[in-house]
């Protein structure tokens, strides 16, 4: 594939992934940060989010297991996770995550439960879309580097 | 182009969150500042100079490891020493207390914003951090470095902060507006 068809592709992806709201205009702060003097800045941010997100995702689901609920240590792990979703861009798992806190303060563990599952739901569909950028990413930088050489 | 020689000023970006951590480095170095960047309050105390165990009365000269910090970006809630307890910390110092510290926060909570600006901080910005908001740094580097050569004012503050106050009382902040306004220009 050319390089030009290679951006198309990835410009594509990202601009339906706005549409969807996966994303919002948070990412394209990340994106504007990312230049020559930072070209893999965009890819490091959605690497450090996904290792965060599922070790955090992980842990919840730990937490939510129990027979007597730590709403206090399920509370700080979403707060956290809120947080990234909200610097890397990812809209639909900040706004899940915004739903989850809801539940644990009421302390409702069913309530927990289902908002869990919805934030699994749009991370992981975010997580694929962003495997695919990252591919495309690499692909375009290799050529770029290629047709440096 | 024309390229304007600016002073590089050194900020010391305090957050647990690597990711964040790792945005604030990248916003304050395409904004043209020097960064150092911990994960922690203890560990950026260690940075400029003042560990958990010395008094902040003991008149030292800077120590050989210690570098020069022209302003603090620090994230509220960390575990531990929270950004909060920082601030007090560099503002209970004769040594530090000089040197801006503002507060970043993912909450917008009037009652934490209005304790970190009585506790001395600049300005409460609310998390993401976006690039327009470097901007609003500088000036306050600038502003500290002039105190440091100016008698403190402390009248002058007492009432800038109260005006703050009432600011960020009546201000609604809608979506839009995610940071708080301070005129602390007036004090210059």
């Amino acid at each position: 594939m050319s390089l030009m068809a290679l951006r198309e592709r990835l410009n594509v992806l990202v601009n339906s992934m706005f549409l969807e709201g996966l994303l919002d205009q948070q990412f394209r702060q990340l994106q504007m940060l990312q230049d020559a003097s930072s070209p893999g800045f965009v890819a490091e941010v959605i690497t450090l989010f996904c290792e965060d997100s599922e070790r955090m995702l992980t842990e919840l689901t730990k937490l939510l297991d129990q027979a007597v609920v730590d709403y206090q240590k399920v509370d700080a792990y979403v707060h956290q996770l809120k947080g990234s979703s909200s610097s890397v861009g990812a809209q639909n798992v900040k706004l899940a995550c915004i739903q989850f806190k809801q539940f644990c303060e009421e302390n409702n563990k069913e309530g927990c439960l289902s908002a869990l599952n919805m934030v699994k739901h749009q991370y992981y569909s975010l997580r694929s879309k962003f495997d695919t950028m990252l591919q495309l990413e690499q692909r375009i930088q290799a050529y770029d580097s290629e047709q440096q050489n | 182009m024309a390229v304007v020689a600016e002073a590089q000023f050194h900020v010391l970006a305090v957050d647990d969150s690597l990711m964040d951590r790792k945005l604030i480095e990248r916003l304050l170095k395409t904004s043209s500042f020097q960064v150092t960047a911990v994960d922690s309050g203890s560990r950026a105390l260690e940075v400029l100079g003042l560990s958990e165990g010395l008094t902040s009365s003991s008149a030292v000269s800077p120590a050989h490891n210690e570098i020069e910090v022209n302003l603090v970006i620090t994230d509220y809630c960390m575990p531990g020493m929270t950004g909060y307890d920082l601030l007090k910390k560099i503002k209970g110092s004769s040594s530090l207390k000089d040197i801006p510290v503002v507060i970043m926060s993912s909450e917008n909570v009037p009652s934490r914003i209005n304790r970190c600006l009585e506790g001395g901080a600049e300005e409460f910005f609310l998390k993401p951090v976006q690039l327009s908001d470097m901007k609003r740094l500088r000036p306050h580097i600038l502003k500290g470095k002039s105190k440091e050569q100016q008698p403190q004012e402390e009248e002058t503050s007492s009432t800038s902060i109260s005006s703050n106050k009432r600011k960020a009382m009546d201000e609604e902040l809608s979506p839009e507006r995610r940071r708080l306004k301070l005129s602390n220009y007036s004090l210059i």
